[in-house]
């Protein structure tokens, strides 16, 4: 029996592991202790676990386990290594390059940076959601500390040419540093081959617990500094003050340790599953995948369906648990703005679903949305005056619309 | 965001949703809202001339439950109505009929905006002069 609703919304948090809460059980009862106290084997049994933690991470994203610096997640990762760089790197020069489809945690840290004086380029992205490399290595310049740019985009999965952005980044003298939120885990990410400088990801995207995430800060060639953001103890190498979450890095430990062993089987899974729902879901008239189709994270579909309005559609689909590319909470929408920058007029991206699988994802589930999206489309469209409209060829782009 | 129960009654058994004939005389449609926006109603209303009476009503709306909810009950209301009575429909007694959260306020707005921009198509395919739309609520 199908237990409804059904979590397809995996971009914005994933359920814990079963076996990652079950490390970290212990770390929340008996071994209790504070990994900074020296002085008794409380302390050491926790920071035996933080280390342990440490290895499973850098052992994900291939580095040494000194580069990972733990913090409450990837919005305080994005913060502390973009407020950081530019902090430690003043001397240098005060230009940071991004793109306008990141995650409000960069673009809203970028804004900060430029009320400090800090010059930021955001660059525009092709209707896939991929920047140009041409404009990046364009807007480079000798001022250019950092180029900031995501690994897979949240709301479409697209994924940039990570390799690429980073070489022209070091051709340039600056450094590369991605938000690796939504590919940390789901995609092979290694910073070595890669060329990250740093990188900012989160335990609950990848089956973990909320609330700990870590950044990648390079030591090595070149080394890297960033300056901390919050006062106090120095933990983390003097880069992140604060008593360390234990049993949360127990868990992000875990959850990286499982994504190593799984993430390939999980991949290919899921990317069959969801080429199968987007593939069903494609067959109803005016429909459209948003972002790369060729360079996509593999459980991620966001799929915009013509003539019937996003919020509306999520009632429909109430068995479902998904998210919409409109937010229809006041009287002046702002449909997203991902999907304004993969050119979609307003319209087409408030009628798009965002379908976000997981390693829990069950064939019986996907069989079962399918038909709950057909049906709720076929009915909110009957409903509709512009499906009416289309369907008698009324151009809708040459309508007078009565603003309101 | 929950949805009243209401809310949801309409949207799941959304009442007069259709099309009525617009070249009629005696038909009124007002199409009201924006694609860029995330809604667009129609709502269009049949009148018996002799009588000044709302005969039947039908709507079709792109938006969230709560502008389907809207326009449906706006329908349901008009079915019997004079012409007169219909005007003076306040776009509060949708919002307290159906409990809208004030971020949904705008939903009910733009029902009595539609409900006003069908009668004046009425009363202007009728000889009849337009009345001013108010426009207090934006």
């Amino acid at each position: 029996m199908l237990k409804l609703p059904i979590y397809l919304d995996n971009n914005a948090t994933t359920p814990l592991d079963p076996r990652v809460l079950e490390a970290m059980m212990p770390y929340l009862t008996e071994v209790f202790g504070n990994a900074a106290s020296r002085n008794h084997p409380f302390g050491w049994a926790a920071e035996e676990a933080v280390d342990y933690a440490r290895d499973q991470i850098a052992g994900l994203i291939n580095c040494d386990p000194k580069e990972i610096i733990f913090t409450s997640g990837a919005t305080e990762s994005d913060n502390l290594a973009i407020k950081g760089i530019f902090e430690m790197y003043s001397q240098k020069g005060n230009h940071i390059i991004t793109t306008t489809t990141e995650h409000k945690a960069v673009l809203d840290t970028c804004k900060h940076i430029e009320k400090i004086g800090g010059k930021v380029t955001y660059l525009p992205v092709n209707s896939e959601g991929l920047i140009s490399l041409e404009e990046l290595e364009a807007a480079m310049t000798p001022q250019t500390i950092l180029v900031t740019i995501m690994y897979g985009n949240n709301e479409t999965g697209t994924i940039q040419p990570i390799r690429e952005i980073a070489a022209i980044a070091h051709k340039h003298g600056a450094l590369f540093m991605t938000d690796g939120t939504q590919a940390v885990g789901k995609i092979p990410v290694d910073v070595q081959a890669d060329g990250i400088d740093l990188m900012a990801f989160t335990a609950h995207k990848m089956y973990g617990p909320k609330g700990v995430g870590a950044m990648y800060v390079r030591r090595k060639n070149p080394r890297v500094k960033v300056t901390a953001q919050m006062d106090g103890g120095g933990h983390e190498r003097g880069m992140r003050s604060g008593t360390l979450n234990v049993p949360g890095i127990v868990g992000l430990g875990k959850a990286c340790e499982l994504a190593k062993q799984e993430m390939t089987a999980d991949a290919e899974r899921l990317s069959t599953m969801r080429d199968r729902l987007e593939k069903e879901l494609l067959t109803l008239e005016e429909s459209y995948v948003n972002g790369s189709v060729e360079h996509r994270l593999p459980h991620v579909a966001n799929i915009s369906f013509k003539y019937v309005e996003g919020e509306g559609l999520m009632m429909g689909v109430k068995d479902l648990a998904v998210s919409s590319g409109s937010a229809c909470t006041s009287a002046s929408l702002e449909p997203s703005y991902v999907l304004k920058a993969l050119g979609l007029s307003d319209d087409l991206a408030h009628s798009s679903l965002r379908f976000g699988l997981s390693r829990f994802t069950t064939d019986e589930q996907i069989d079962y949305a399918i038909n709950h999206v057909k049906e709720a489309v076929t009915k909110l469209r009957e409903m509709s005056p512009l499906w009416e409209m289309f369907k008698e060829g009324i151009d809708l782009d040459k309508i007078e619309w009565a603003e309101h | 965001m929950a949805y009243s129960d209401k809310v949801i009654d309409h949207y799941s058994n959304p009442r007069n949703v259709g099309t009525l004939d617009k070249s009629k005389k005696s038909v009124g449609t007002g199409l009201v809202g924006a694609p860029e926006c995330g809604d667009v109603m129609r709502l269009q209303i049949e009148v018996d001339e002799t009588t000044n009476t709302i005969t039947d009503a039908k709507f079709k709306t792109f938006g969230c439950g709560s502008a389907i909810a809207s326009s449906s009950l706006a329908t349901e209301w008009l079915k019997g109505k004079t012409v007169d009575e219909a005007l003076a429909i306040d776009n509060m007694e949708i919002v307290e009929e159906l409990a809208l959260p004030p971020v949904k306020i705008h939903c009910s707005v733009l029902a009595e905006d539609a409900i006003k921009s069908a009668i004046n198509d009425y009363r202007v395919k009728n000889g009849m002069p337009e009345l001013e739309m108010a426009k207090s609520h934006h």
